[in-house]
């Protein structure tokens, strides 16, 4: 016998054609795998490899691998093979699974990765019934770092991170991941099962099998959880190993069925195509056949220097930032540029609310309107927050009876009037947002009504409210023109 | 030209579907929080998948799955979202995976507040996450921008092989300004590591797990040498009016528009004041710093966080030239008034005092 046939292994029960021939991924002795002589996972490999054969889908598998012993299932797995964060392994397999559906998604996770570090994952993919297959395998400890306690860490075993044993005073209990899966309605099956006979595992490559074939066959979320030993890490020969795991391990983890919902399950059907790549700007509303036909009512003889800076503010539900909406939305359809911005900042917390909107001839710098040219303040502490900072020669519109003497200011125009009221009388308080935008549209004289009017029905849906409005926006108009005469009579 | 009034956050959705995104992985977070909204109106009428995810944890890894299969795929969030995330986009990096987030700033540390604030400039420009990698950044400063540096994203995502990171303030994902959009859609191309569940893909392996040590340096050769082609080939900005430039001021976001209309009130007044806006924060226009340093006495950087770009800058300047530093942090934006005030400021210090034009012109 040559010194290189003493390497190799004689396969005498015929290897799953879901492995690789030669384990090439491995740097070195590539005919066997990295796991250690007795641990679980050789034998769970197998089962799955050999459900993927006989399945018939090695060509739709998607391995996705965890962090810990399992990480290495690229090398062995003759499939497509993404290999995920700790934990995150139903995450990454929900993403694939979601955009491939017709392809096969497997997770293959431990207990530190699926039970510990991953548990929000496994916890939300189960719930949301995501049709794929996990393997779930425990050994009731962290092997690949060298042997710390996990979730499934037995009470009273020792591990490097429970010296004295796990207490369930500082580390509290065992983690039952099936039975608490199986407590969620969307999962399709949940089984636990062992490897500590022939028997078991028989019904192991059996569950193994089951689990990806309700996937196959569309039924949804199945998981198999393995009890598997890990001599190296438990200090045990392997045949010691596989006695712990069946007969004290199992004591904690019962082997069972927890979930087997497939009789009732139906079966989901793949997702239709998506519409033809043509039909996306209309879906989206940016084809410009759906849209307002842009300067609709331009402005031909708008000045280059026309520069509105308006800051609007007033309660919350008093159509502040509605009013800035339609300001701009009319700015833009008379040909102007345009910015709406709502407020950011702490008067948030007051419950108060303002937006900066600013109409311009020229390309806008900066849509924050810090010294307004025009303030419709709609409420009290709104003139009081903001007044000062109207520029001069500019206009306060005051949503009040009587404008507050300390607000007064020599060198801006004042117009206070209870708007809501007038909106009130017009049938609904809430129109008096567009009573002020009346008066605001009046004084300011840049904006053609019909912008306005154009604005208006783009943002205003209901029929009702868009007649309302329009007698508000023409109420505001007038108030304006009173208050002139008003003035002509007292001079 | 037929434009609409849209919102920045609403504007990437669309831009990202039209740009052949068919995955959205979200988690909802203010000011952020339209982004998924959107996502989840129009996603799947685009034939595209949208879900809500448990955590921003769970969000990046679902991209790093839709990725895997070779599936355009992005998510958004904002400052506490974008540190979870950092994980899964440490991982993507290193497993050279296309994705696009969107950070839609707000103020920290911890909960901090929702106002808009910059301060995810180091944990977004620097890589939050481990190990060596980079994220190539891009910083809109409007709503127009937010479409269009969407649609970059996703091809210097797959050009690289990277996640590619819009990083855009509260002001930008709220505001509303006319934008308009391609009229037509992109069906990327499957990229060819995509594991996609077919027989032609059955061989791909996504992983960033590379054992051997020397291999791993390998790899990380292998990801330098992208991130220095995306220094020479992918540096962007704006300047504005920096030809006779003798103050630089500059700022990204919504720190460039307001530096713009101080740069115009301040020419009026008779100073040389331009504006370098970076629209790449990484790779970092440290070429424009030091083309801009050989007439410019002075840089200015103003801020909504503290000091984070004005590293970079400092950096790109290597000494050379003075760099003044402003900021306003917690929500606070540094207004019109304050940033001029400063600059003139600057400018009496370290301009030397010239006659008014004028006078000069009477003189003659």
């Amino acid at each position: 016998m040559s010194s290189e046939m003493a390497s190799e292994y004689a396969v005498s029960h015929g290897k799953a054609k879901a492995f690789y021939e030669r384990y090439e991924r491995k740097e070195e002795l590539q005919h066997q795998t990295h796991f250690c002589p007795g641990c679980g996972h050789g034998q769970v490999h197998k089962m799955l490899a050999k459900a993927i054969d006989e399945l018939g889908i090695q060509n739709r598998t998607i391995l996705v691998g965890p962090v810990g012993c399992g990480v290495f299932t690229y090398n062995y797995f003759d499939v497509g093979n993404i290999s995920a964060a700790h934990g995150r392994a139903p995450a990454v397999a929900t993403g694939v699974k979601r955009s491939r559906p017709e392809s096969i998604v497997i997770g293959y996770q431990g207990d530190g990765d699926l039970a510990a570090i991953g548990s929000a994952e496994i916890l939300h993919a189960a719930n949301r019934g995501e049709n794929i297959t996990v393997i779930f395998v425990n050994n009731a400890i962290y092997s690949m770092t060298g042997g710390q306690s996990a979730p499934t860490t037995l009470l009273g075993q020792k591990t490097t991170t429970t010296p004295d044993g796990r207490h369930t005073a500082t580390e509290g209990y065992p983690l039952h991941v099936s039975e608490l899966l199986a407590t969620l309605e969307a999962p399709v099956y949940i089984e636990r099962v062992g490897l500590g006979d022939n028997k078991q595992i028989a019904q192991a490559t059996r569950a193994v099998r089951r689990t990806v074939e309700n996937q196959v066959r569309g039924l949804g979320f199945s998981m198999v959880e393995v009890l598997s030993p890990c001599p190296t890490i438990f200090k045990m020969t392997p045949v010691e190993a596989q006695r712990w795991v069946r007969d004290v391990m199992e004591k904690t983890f019962p082997l069972g069925v927890f979930r087997d919902r497939t009789k009732d399950a139906q079966p989901r059907q793949l997702p239709e195509a998506g519409p033809a790549l043509e039909e996306i700007p209309r879906i989206l509303g940016v084809d410009i056949e759906g849209l307002p036909e842009g300067n609709a009512h331009a402005m031909e003889h708008a000045a280059e220097e026309l520069d509105l800076r308006v800051r609007v503010a007033g309660f919350g539900g008093q159509g502040v930032l509605l009013l800035g909406e339609v300001l701009a939305e009319a700015g833009l359809d008379a040909g102007l540029e345009v910015s709406w911005l709502p407020s950011y900042g702490p008067e948030i917390r007051s419950g108060t609310s303002n937006c900066h909107v600013r109409l311009a001839r020229q390309p806008i710098d900066s849509p924050l309107v810090t010294q307004p040219t025009v303030l419709v303040a709609m409420n009290e502490p709104s003139l009081r927050k903001f007044h000062s900072s109207v520029r001069p020669g500019g206009w306060i519109l005051y949503n009040g009876e009587t404008f507050p003497s300390d607000c007064g200011r020599e060198d801006v125009h004042v117009l206070a009037h209870s708007f809501t009221r007038v909106a009130d009388e017009l049938g609904d308080a809430r129109a008096g947002n567009m009573v002020m935008l009346g008066a605001l549209l009046e004084i300011t004289a840049v904006l053609p009504e019909a912008s306005i009017d154009a604005a208006l029905r783009r943002l205003v849906k209901s029929p009702k409210w868009v007649a309302l409005d329009e007698r508000a926006l023409a109420r505001g108009r007038e108030l304006y023109r009173e208050s002139l005469q008003e003035v002509g009579h007292e001079s | 030209m037929r434009k609409q009034l849209m919102k920045g956050n609403e504007a990437i959705v669309r831009s990202a579907i039209l740009s052949g995104c068919r995955a959205f992985y979200g988690y909802p977070i203010t000011p952020a929080s339209e982004i998924t909204e959107t996502a989840a109106l129009y996603m799947p009428r685009a034939g595209g998948v949208f879900l809500q995810a448990e955590s921003e944890v769970a969000a990046i890894n679902m991209l790093y799955g839709a990725a895997s299969a070779g599936v355009r795929a992005m998510t958004s969030s904002s400052g506490p979202g974008i540190s979870l995330m950092q994980e899964g986009i440490s991982y993507m990096a290193g497993a050279e995976l296309p994705c696009v987030i969107a950070d839609i700033t707000r103020g920290g540390p911890g909960l901090g507040n929702i106002a808009a604030e910059q301060g995810d400039y180091h944990q977004v420009v620097k890589g939050g996450g481990h190990g060596n990698y980079r994220t190539i950044v891009l910083a809109p400063h409007s709503v127009q921008e937010m479409a269009d540096l969407t649609a970059l994203a996703f091809e210097l995502a797959d050009r690289y092989r990277n996640p590619v990171v819009l990083l855009a303030d509260g002001f930008i994902g709220q505001m509303m300004e006319p934008v308009e959009f391609p009229q037509t859609a992109i069906a990327p191309r499957q990229p060819e590591y995509a594991v996609t569940g077919t027989e032609e893909t059955r061989g791909n392996l996504v992983t960033s797990l590379h054992l051997d040590i020397d291999d791993l340096e390998a790899h990380q050769g292998h990801l330098e040498a992208k991130y220095r082609r995306a220094e020479k080939c992918e540096v962007r900005a704006e300047e504005w009016r920096t030809d006779d430039a003798e103050i630089v001021l500059t700022g990204y976001g919504i720190m460039g528009r307001i530096l713009k209309a101080v740069a115009a009130e301040a020419r009026a007044g008779g100073l040389k004041v331009g504006v370098l806006r970076p629209i790449t924060l990484y790779p970092f226009p440290k070429l424009h710093f030091k083309r801009l340093a050989e007439r410019a006495r002075v840089f200015v950087v103003v801020e909504m966080s503290n000091g984070q770009m004005l590293e970079d800058v400092r950096l790109a300047l290597n000494g050379v030239r003075p760099v003044e530093f402003l900021s306003r942090v917690g929500g606070n934006v540094p207004s019109h008034e304050e940033v001029l005030g400063f600059v003139r400021e600057q400018a009496r210090r370290t301009l030397p005092a010239r006659e008014p034009e004028e006078e000069r012109m009477a003189n003659v």
